[in-house]
């Protein structure tokens, strides 16, 4: 009678701990979820500035040219090339705001000043994005790595989680944070 | 935005992160957000508006010093009490890793939380042994920031993922408009800092004085802060004493005042610095600055660009540094300039802008914050109901 007591006892325990363990795990999932929409609300967002000043006729022909392409690259791409759409895009815009003339030119254009402003804080917030997002995959991945949750398949369905790899260094000019924007 | 922040230390107690945590405080209800701060506090200590108290902090023995914490059952209550009062959007913990109100509100929360971690100690054993409790705890989190790229370096090497770095910030603008005081001019060297604390480095100062004044006979040290004067000067020729000034603690003011009228300050540190705020402070109010090359020093100065740089501990180099620049008044205007110019990206204006990113890209696409139902759940079945 006892020896079942105890039994009963460990696999109330196990249990438990499997489903605090499911529950951990599930909030890690969330936590992917929420980092990965606003990741691609930073992207978009980018993309749709970059695309802006690409289409208003600020920049010379070429220059507007490239980056026109390279936004709707990034906008339309599908989700395995995306990495790499995005990338390109972050090399446009280094490439165009490589010197500091054409910066002036946009904030120049009427309305500019607020494109600068919109520009500046896109191509920031991309890589604290991309940080947070791939921190929680780091994260769900530790868990998922456990033999209980690989054996007892506590993930379910949900698919192995992928960091989002790009590049994202900012154009120099616009991360310049000793002019205190 | 309705924004919380956790700090973990006593509001009362001096110290970095409070005033880090006051000023973000202040700032962030200059623009128009409702902020509430958690903070440890006695019930007489009278507080801010916006500062809630989450009880006396204790004094135990922790990670080799006396530590003021907060835990057990009451504080845990008043924390979860906090958050299902605040409906905050976003949380932000100051320390979350250290067992006090940072570690119970990751525990105790669920949604959007930002974390700051200030410090960079070495792992200690006691983490390393808490480490399956601290996890789930820090796993939470959905945004890490560190103070400095030193911070973020031992954070990424002690707990896995990745942060963003943001530094502390300071009103440059406070220290940049204050007024000289002429009791304070003319050859004169700063510092600042706990006395009898030698991690602040003085003893290094003290020993490298005699030298200085061997070149430069008519150059004063003041000395501003806390602690046993006569045991500072001990070690120095009884004839150089009078070269000293103390100036014991200093108000807000005094310092800015200090600091614009000194013509170099010295950072003497010898280690445990992630950020050096004081180095900020220095260079806002116009002072060119010397320090000894700490990681955290060495990227406030940006690798030696807008204030010199000596060899850590070593009282000879700094001597030779600070004869250098006590004779070269172009090299001190040049320093001045640079660290003017280096130092806006510290200004809160900068920092604060970087910080509500923080927080609007963890509320995008998240619930807001609320109360954790397992960990309530949990504690009402232990019966806690305060």
């Amino acid at each position: 009678m006892t020896t079942f007591i105890w039994i009963a006892a460990a696999i109330v325990l196990i249990g438990i701990y499997l489903s605090w363990t499911a529950g951990r795990l599930d909030r890690l999932h969330a936590r992917i979820d929420a980092a990965r929409a606003a990741l691609d609300a930073q992207l978009l967002r980018r993309a749709s500035v970059a695309q802006e000043v690409g289409t208003s006729g600020v920049l010379d022909p070429a220059a507007s040219i490239v980056l026109y392409q390279a936004a709707h690259e990034a906008r339309q791409a599908e989700e395995d090339q995306r990495e790499v759409a995005e990338s390109a895009l972050t090399q446009a815009l280094r490439a165009i705001f490589a010197e500091e003339a054409q910066l002036e030119a946009v904030r120049e254009a009427p309305g500019g000043e607020q494109t600068v402003i919109e520009l500046t804080a896109a191509v920031r917030r991309v890589p604290m994005a991309r940080r947070f997002h791939n921190d929680a995959v780091r994260a769900a991945r530790a868990v998922r790595r456990h033999r209980v949750v690989r054996y007892f398949r506590l993930a379910g369905h949900a698919p192995f989680p992928l960091a989002f790899e790009m590049d994202d260094e900012p154009p120099a000019v616009l991360d310049d944070r000793s002019a205190g924007n | 935005m309705k924004i919380g922040i956790v700090c973990p230390y006593a509001w009362d107690v001096p110290g970095g992160v409070q005033f880090h945590i006051r000023d973000l405080a202040d700032h962030l209800i200059r623009l128009g957000h409702e902020v509430s701060v958690l903070a440890p506090a006695d019930d007489e200590t009278p507080l801010p508006p916006y500062v809630v108290s989450a009880g006396r902090a204790v004094p135990v023995p922790y990670n080799g010093s006396v530590a003021r914490l907060n835990f057990g059952f009451l504080s845990a209550a008043r924390v979860r009490r906090w958050l299902q009062n605040g409906a905050f959007d976003v949380i932000h913990i100051h320390e979350p890793a250290s067992p006090s109100l940072g570690l119970l509100a990751c525990w105790a929360a669920q949604g959007p939380i930002v974390a700051t971690f200030h410090t960079s100690n070495p792992r200690s054993r006691a983490m390393i042994a808490a480490y399956p409790i601290l996890q789930p705890a820090l796993e939470k989190i959905s945004a890490r920031v560190a103070v400095s790229e030193y911070a973020r370096r031992t954070l990424v090497e002690h707990l896995g993922g990745d942060a963003v770095v943001i530094p502390n910030g300071v009103d440059v603008d406070f220290f940049a408009r204050a007024e000289p005081d002429p009791r304070w001019q003319g050859r004169t060297i700063g510092f600042i800092g706990r006395i009898d604390e030698p991690r602040k480095g003085l003893p290094v100062l003290m020993q490298a004085l005699p030298k200085i004044l061997a070149e430069v006979p008519d150059a004063r040290l003041l000395v501003a802060g806390r602690g046993d004067e006569e045991e500072a000067v001990a070690g120095l020729p009884a004839e150089l004493r009078s070269r000293v000034e103390f100036l014991g603690m200093v108000t807000d003011e005094d310092k800015a005042r200090l600091l614009r009228s000194v013509d170099v300050y010295v950072a003497p540190n010898t280690g445990g610095e992630s950020f050096g705020i004081i180095l900020v402070e220095a260079m806002s109010a116009g002072a060119p600055v010397l320090a000894s090359d700490l990681d955290a020093f060495a990227q406030v100065l940006d690798q030696g660009e807008a204030g010199e740089l000596f060899a850590n501990e070593d009282a000879d180099d700094l001597a030779t540094a600070a004869v250098r620049l006590l004779g070269d008044p172009a090299r001190l205007a040049e320093l001045r300039e640079r660290g003017t110019r280096h130092v806006r990206r510290f200004d809160w204006s900068t920092v604060g802008a970087d910080i509500l990113a923080v927080y609007e890209t963890v509320t995008a696409g998240a619930a807001s914050v609320a109360a954790d139902e397992a960990v309530a759940t949990r504690s009402r079945r232990r019966l806690t109901r305060d």
